[in-house]
């Protein structure tokens, strides 16, 4: 029996769940991707953002129907030591968090803002992570963080 | 007559080395050139882990990535009670730097004797010991025969600060890398092999009861495992965390409650803890040599709202029972602590329990990390040995979790004929703001106060103030007023759960006394920064106001709209300085557009690490002075979503600019909680530096601000 196919970071996937289960559910569930974070449940905090399309989507609050035949990206298909996106590098450049739990969410947040507007400006970067919560006050830091992966972004 | 010489004091050990002198137990090195460091600190986000990795490296003379941290567990690390009150590189870093060097005199020796080389003559780099003639081993080498399963003796001479090559620099963090790459790191993305899934139902009624439980509906969830109940406890274990959801939700239909208890009243919070039973307090008297006298008495009430730690991660922890032992995994800011409650809840000898840790999301105090621990050991005890895990829901976390204390703070002063303070009197009327674990002969655990035989209610105390006190955290003035009373007031009831945040009581006192002199210098027509530079003796004060006022450009010309106002303390009286300016503009809502700091944390053993947690510590006191405060009915806390509890937005962050007055030769001091009290004030005092008005109770929103308006009109 076939369930929901989409393709997750690139990879074709099919499951056979309750189609009305959140995404994060599933992918954290028998996916046993643990990038994602649970943070609230109800699309408030950003902890479990996750990019369907170009666009962040907060995952606890996405059904599975909804991602049927679309691309999902996770923060385990944004990059990783060996090829780190330019985000996760000028992350890790401005030590841009504290405890460190929301930043999957904020990277695909930010991820999906640089795909529409690769220049983005301050206030353009706060719009965009303004429906993420950081409770350890690392916003400037990130907001740093997100203009530094910019700018090398476009200067490649 | 002559006095006597009096001989140098004998050296001591560190506090947290006295506790636990076994050198083997904080330092040990692998065959595989590798140095084990285990620390009783745990890291909540404030990068200590790191801070403690360069002590150990610098004192060692190896590469910091060769340093493995080992994470806190009962089975084997020092006992250094609990990871809070920015003590961590005082306890834990002194600690380690003590063992450290005495390790390497250890090896310093063992090297010598074992290459036939005069000790002198040895150098170590990066863990090789070398020696004239090309002669060397390491501590790798060593490592088999020499033991460190010794106590460590008083007198090790570490480095001298100059001879340190890591220490005073920024490290990168050890942790991010993980974070970044989403590898699993929190004990929330921990899978243990056979994990169940447990979650737990809690009254929406403050102190309701449960009067009767229908499980049918709840047992025909597809996965569920078990349904555990005892007394008002109850819980569900399931496969699946979708599975324990779903049971739990059937099951809270078939929940029936008694009627809660009565809370209080949130808009009369003042009223109200300054009308309850209390343990009354005298902080300290101080008497003047010469009474002055007293022309006029200006009198100001402040007050603090609850505030919630509001971790972005809900609680979680798991367990797993083997017969009658049972091993705990827990982001709990103390395992020790957890331990010992634990072993009263469920009557069974400490050996019997281990309390391991692993990560947790940013951790501002006590919050659920405890309760959920022991949550997951009841629910385990179902679960036929299988490991469960368990996590609150956010709405849990919001109204169950302990909250840091609402506060009263009355400051009276006597004035002379030329408005010069005589007599200072403070008064604080709050619940205690400690009901930490581990302290008492009763647990301090939620669970345990809903078990068929409950445990009393722990109410929560205050520290001593050798230990920096709690509702009267910085309640004692650091200026120099001739003669003062501090009174402290702790409610001997708590119909809202109080625990220790992020500062205990320092937050309000600081609000409160830099408000209230902010206050007296508008009156007098003094700048506020002279007036504070002339009544405190201690230069470090006054360096890190000069600092801040000189990179604020003190006192910028006035526009309409905007102000500046500044706040210091000294954290607990004994920590880091710190002196904020802020510039606010706004009329119905206030924004904080720059926040000018200046610091002094003694040694910065990792300045970029210190300006983090400075930077962190005033963006959520930005929140708290701003946003926050716990709302209430008469009998439920109805605050338990990010709505009706907002906090900072990116959108609303002001820039930040941190100062560190540096100073290598000095102990280093905590950084975690320097700000909150100087941020608070600071904002308050610009507020009234724009609009001439004083809001005396937090939260400055647009509500408080007109009605400070009316009180003032």
């Amino acid at each position: 029996m076939s369930g929901i196919r989409f393709r997750l970071n690139g990879v074709e996937t099919d499951v056979d769940a309750d189609p009305d289960l959140p995404l994060l559910s599933v992918l954290r569930g028998r996916l046993g991707m643990t990038g994602p974070h649970f943070g609230c449940g109800v699309n408030e905090c950003g902890a479990c953002n996750v990019m369907v399309g170009d666009h962040a989507v907060a995952s606890c609050d996405t059904p599975l129907w909804s991602i049927a035949d679309k691309n999902v990206t996770t923060i385990e298909g944004l990059g990783d030591e060996q090829a780190p996106h330019p985000l996760q590098r000028a992350f890790i450049a401005e030590q841009a968090m504290q405890c460190g739990y929301c930043i999957p969410g904020i990277l695909m947040s930010a991820a999906a803002l640089l795909k529409r507007n690769p220049a983005p400006t301050i206030t353009d970067v706060k719009a965009a992570l303004d429906r993420n919560l950081c409770r350890c006050g690392s916003h400037n830091r990130i907001v740093r963080a997100v203009l530094r992966a910019a700018a090398e972004m476009a200067a490649r | 007559m002559t006095k006597p010489v009096p001989s140098p004091p004998a050296p001591k050990l560190p506090v947290s080395l006295a506790a636990n002198a076994k050198l083997a137990s904080w330092v040990r090195f692998s065959a595989e050139g590798h140095v084990l460091v285990s620390p009783g600190k745990v890291e909540i986000g404030q990068g200590i882990v790191t801070a403690l990795a360069q002590i150990a490296a610098d004192e060692l003379d190896v590469d910091i990535g060769r340093v493995q941290m080992i994470r806190a567990s009962t089975a084997g690390s020092p006992n250094e009670g609990v990871t809070s009150g920015s003590l961590s590189v005082q306890h834990s870093g002194r600690a380690l730097r003590h063992v450290c060097a005495e390790v390497r005199q250890i090896f310093l020796v063992a090297a010598a004797d074992r290459l036939g080389v005069d000790i002198d003559t040895l150098d170590i780099k990066d863990g090789t010991l070398s020696g004239p003639g090309n002669t060397r081993t390491s501590y790798w080498e060593l490592a088999d025969d020499v033991s460190l399963d010794r106590d460590a003796t008083p007198g090790a001479t570490p480095k001298l600060p100059t001879q340190r090559g890591l220490a005073g620099n920024s490290v990168q963090r050890l942790d991010l890398p993980d974070k970044v790459f989403a590898r699993p790191r929190f004990i929330h993305d921990n899978a243990l092999p056979g994990m169940l899934h447990g979650r737990v139902l809690r009254p929406e009624l403050s102190g309701a009861k449960l009067t009767a439980l229908r499980e049918d509906s709840a047992r025909a969830i597809a996965g569920l495992v078990a349904i555990a109940r005892d007394g008002n406890f109850a819980g569900v274990v399931s496969e699946t965390e979708d599975g324990a959801e779903a049971a739990l939700a059937a099951l809270r239909k078939g929940a029936s409650w008694s009627s809660g208890e009565i809370l209080p009243d949130e808009d009369g919070l003042a009223k109200w803890l300054k009308a309850q039973p209390a343990e009354s307090v005298v902080i300290e008297r101080k008497m003047a040599s010469q009474a002055g006298e007293m022309s006029r008495t200006m009198r100001r009430q402040y007050t603090r709202p609850y505030i919630a730690h509001g971790s972005i991660a809900p609680s979680c922890a798991m367990a797993q029972w083997s017969g009658d032992r049972v091993h705990v995994w827990t982001h709990s800011q103390g395992v020790y602590f957890l331990r010992s409650d634990l072993a009263l809840v469920l009557k069974l000898p400490l050996e019997n329990i281990t309390v391991e840790h692993m990560e947790g999301a940013g951790c501002y105090g006590h919050n659920a990390a405890d309760d959920v621990a022991l949550d997951a050991v009841l629910l385990a005890k179902a679960a036929d040995g299988r490991p469960v895990r368990v996590q609150w829901s956010r709405a849990d976390e919001m109204s169950q979790a302990p909250f840091g204390a609402a506060m009263a703070i009355e400051i009276e002063a006597d004035l002379d004929a030329s408005d010069e303070i005589v007599e200072w009197r403070h008064s604080v009327w709050s619940n205690g703001h400690t009901a930490r674990p581990g302290r008492a002969t009763q647990p301090a655990l939620l669970a345990a106060t809903e078990l068929a035989e409950p445990f009393p209610r722990y109410i929560s105390t205050n520290p001593p103030q050798a230990n920096g006190g709690g509702a009267d955290r910085n309640s004692i003035p650091l200026y120099d007023f001739p003669s003062w009373q501090i009174d402290c007031h702790r409610l001997l009831i708590m119909p809202i759960r109080t625990s220790a945040l992020r500062t205990l009581g320092a937050q309000g006192n600081v609000f409160a006394i830099e408000s209230f002199v902010d206050e007296l210098a508008a009156e007098r027509g003094e700048d506020p920064v002279e007036l504070r530079l002339r009544l405190l003796g201690d230069v470090r004060a006054q360096d890190v106001i000069r600092a801040a006022a000189k990179r604020a450009n003190w006192k910028p010309a006035k526009q309409a709209g905007r102000g500046h106002g500044l706040g210091f303390a000294r954290y607990k009286n004994t920590g880091a300085y710190c002196a904020v300016i802020a510039e606010i503009e706004g009329a119905k809502d206030i924004i904080v557009k720059r926040l000018t700091i200046a610091v002094d944390v003694g040694e910065a053993i990792n300045p970029d690490g210190v300006v983090n947690q400075i930077e962190g510590g005033a963006i959520q006191a930005t929140s708290w002075a701003l946003k926050e405060r716990v709302r209430f009915d008469r009998h439920r806390i109805t605050s338990n979503t990010w709505s009706n509890y907002p906090i900072l937005r990116f959108s609303e962050v002001p820039e930040v600019q941190v100062e560190i007055i540096s100073r290598p030769d000095m102990e280093p001091l905590g950084a975690g909680e320097a700000a909150h009290g100087p941020v608070t004030a600071a904002i308050a005092n610009a507020v009234f530096d724009a609009l001439e008005v004083r809001v005396r109770h937090l939260p400055i929103t647009r509500d408080s601000l007109i009605a400070a308006m009316e009180l003032t009109s």
